[in-house]
């Protein structure tokens, strides 16, 4: 049982105030939807939390289980249960996916997996997200088209077995069926049952697949309404429309 | 080749078998200005003298020669003439050259070797090593530089019709050493030249390949991986001289640089000449510098007197390590100093890839770690 507290955080960027005092929990088992229109702090949220040197807190805490990630080191911040899955995974040069894969999973676990066993585990996880076994030899996320990273990205989730995922934009670029591909795979980590899942989008197409326990609505960096599924159906039947309008 | 047959290009206007052509460099001229001459040891002022422990060892399989040579033999200076001062005292200094022979169409079934192992640096060595190989024959060949030495020499790779040479040269000096070369490759018809340069030790290293081709169809590849610790001085200098038409010529060095006073030069001059239509040519050299108080300087010269191209281009980036790169692999829990060095042997990693011999990329894989974790 893992707890994400996010108290009164907020949070700069050159600065220019972005997070204007965000309070939110998130509970193992459960699925909080954060949603919102462009440049509302979004991603922000994901990037500050998980430790993106870009983005100067300003105030307030994130407490896993407790500590303060806002005091850890970014590495430290995963390894104390943290996963970002990031709309952009960045493309790094020479480094070959499984290698990549073996050093953070080696890192998160603080010890080296049993070759055979990684092997085997990696064979399934990118079975199971139709990812072509050719991908563990090629280098990290090069040319990997958008699709590609984002089922890369829930790999390492499914790999990793965080406390606490924060989906940062997962559906963003995905075709329908990529979309289903990488929905089953964040279903899988949720029916583990000890996790919990902060997932952040703008549209309302993801959560036909991954069901929300909780809707939060994001403007002008904050939290500006709270609800349960339904409000995702009235955000898709309104638009963000009334919330832009309230911030402006 | 006499005096007046070299380009036009300022850098390389001069190449002569006599010392008393090339003036003691002074660090004004163009050629030496990144080169701290009070490093060398007096390789540069004649006040060098061969009185140092230098000893190189050739293996070779059978099928291929290695002999000892006298000064007159006439094998020597056919396919390169000294372009520098060092070089020229280099030339004029050496007792025995190394003449190696790949016969012509032969396939030797290992690699080449030749050791150099320097035993100090009271006094200098000076060297001479040429290596034929004869039409349509195949070889590889790796130099090793060990030890500690003040050393400078020339090397002539002569790749004959339809041949193809495959050198790897290992500058893995102890931290005292001085060394400057000239590693020569002249090109005939079809032939394919891969060079791959891996320096990583030595106080003061300069090191010089070039190319020319005597007939069309050549095909000549130039790799190289520096890595730079704190007070090093490593230096590399390109020429390609494209003067017959129809070759290629590719050029790709990288380096890391890390600690105070760490210095890596690239100079990557490529020339086009007249006659030389149809060429194609790239030229590229990558800095990782990863602390401050480490200097790379990079210059690619392009020089074009042909409006007849394939192709011809440079680049040359100089940066630090992408915190984006670093932000990625940490927030997968990696630790920093592990997503650094990931990072950088992936960066170096993929031109080492290229070394075809497994047991010499995973020398040099492991010479690279070695770097890294100093």
């Amino acid at each position: 049982m893992s707890t994400l507290e996010i108290r009164d955080l907020q949070v700069a960027v050159d600065d220019k105030a972005i997070l204007r005092g965000v309070n939110l929990t998130v509970r193992s088992g459960e699925t909080h939807a954060i949603m919102g229109p462009n440049g509302s702090g979004k991603s922000t949220l994901a990037y500050a939390i998980a430790g993106h040197p870009k983005y100067t807190i300003t105030g307030g805490q994130v407490l896993l289980d407790g500590v303060d990630l806002l005091e850890l080191s970014v590495d430290e911040r995963a390894r104390a249960g943290l996963f970002l899955a990031m709309q952009y995974p960045v493309e790094v040069p020479g480094v070959s996916v499984s290698n990549f894969l073996r050093s953070a999973v080696t890192a998160v676990r603080g010890e080296a997996p049993k070759l055979r066993e990684f092997a085997k585990d990696l064979k399934s996880g990118m079975d199971a997200l139709s990812i072509d076994a050719a991908f563990a030899q090629r280098n990290l996320n090069e040319g990997f088209s958008g699709g590609e990273k984002k089922r890369h990205e829930i790999l390492q989730l499914e790999l990793l077995k965080p406390k606490i995922a924060v989906l940062d934009e997962t559906d963003s670029g995905l075709d329908v069926d990529a979309l289903r591909v990488v929905s089953e795979g964040i279903n899988r980590f949720r029916a583990t049952g000890d996790t919990g899942v902060l997932l952040i989008t703008h549209y309302t197409r993801i959560l036909r697949y991954v069901k929300p326990d909780f809707v939060h609505v994001f403007a002008g960096g904050r939290i500006v309404e709270e609800g349960g599924p339904e409000l995702a159906d009235k955000l898709e039947a309104e638009g963000y429309e009334q919330y832009t309008k309230a911030t402006a | 080749m006499g005096l007046n047959e070299k380009p036009l290009s300022t850098l390389h206007e001069k190449a002569s078998y006599d010392l008393a052509d090339f003036d003691v460099p002074t660090g004004r001229e163009e050629a030496w200005r990144f080169t701290p001459l009070s490093r060398l040891k007096g390789l540069h002022n004649g006040k060098a003298e061969a009185t140092g422990q230098l000893v190189v060892q050739a293996f070779t399989p059978s099928g291929v020669s290695a002999e000892w040579v006298g000064r007159e033999d006439p094998r020597i200076g056919r396919a390169y003439v000294p372009a520098d001062r060092v070089s020229a005292q280099a030339y004029n200094a050496f007792e025995k050259a190394l003449v190696i022979t790949v016969p012509k169409e032969a396939t030797p079934d290992d690699h080449i070797r030749v050791e150099l192992r320097g035993g100090g640096t009271d006094g200098a060595s000076y060297g001479h090593i040429v290596v034929v190989v004869e039409p349509l024959a195949e070889a590889v060949v790796v130099i090793e530089h060990q030890g500690s030495a003040v050393y400078a020499d020339n090397i002539e790779f002569v790749v004959g019709d339809g041949a193809s040479l495959k050198v790897v040269s290992l500058q893995d000096w102890e931290d005292d050493a001085v060394h400057v070369s000239h590693h020569h490759a002249q090109l005939a018809k079809d032939a394919t030249f891969r060079s791959f340069v891996v320096t990583l030790g030595g106080d003061l290293v300069r090191l010089s390949p070039s190319v020319s081709y005597t007939g069309p169809g050549g095909d000549a590849d130039l790799a190289g991986v520096y890595f730079v610790d704190a007070g090093q001085h490593l230096e590399h200098r390109l020429l390609v001289d494209h003067s017959q038409p129809h070759c290629k010529s590719n050029v790709d060095y990288r380096g890391a640089l890390q600690g105070e006073d760490a210095h890596a030069v690239w100079i990557g001059d490529v020339i086009i000449r007249v006659e030389a239509e149809g060429t194609d040519t790239y030229e590229l050299n990558r800095n990782l510098i990863l602390t401050d108080g480490a200097r790379a300087d990079s210059v690619p010269n392009l020089e074009i007197l042909t409006g007849e191209v394939a192709g011809a281009g440079h680049a040359s980036t100089s940066g630090r390590l992408d915190d984006e790169h670093i932000f990625y692999l940490q927030a997968r829990g990696i630790p920093f100093d592990e997503a650094r060095r990931l990072v950088i042997r992936g960066f170096l990693g993929q031109l080492i890839e290229r070394i075809e011999i497994e047991e010499i990329r995973d020398r040099v894989m492991g010479a690279v770690e070695a770097e890294l974790a100093r």
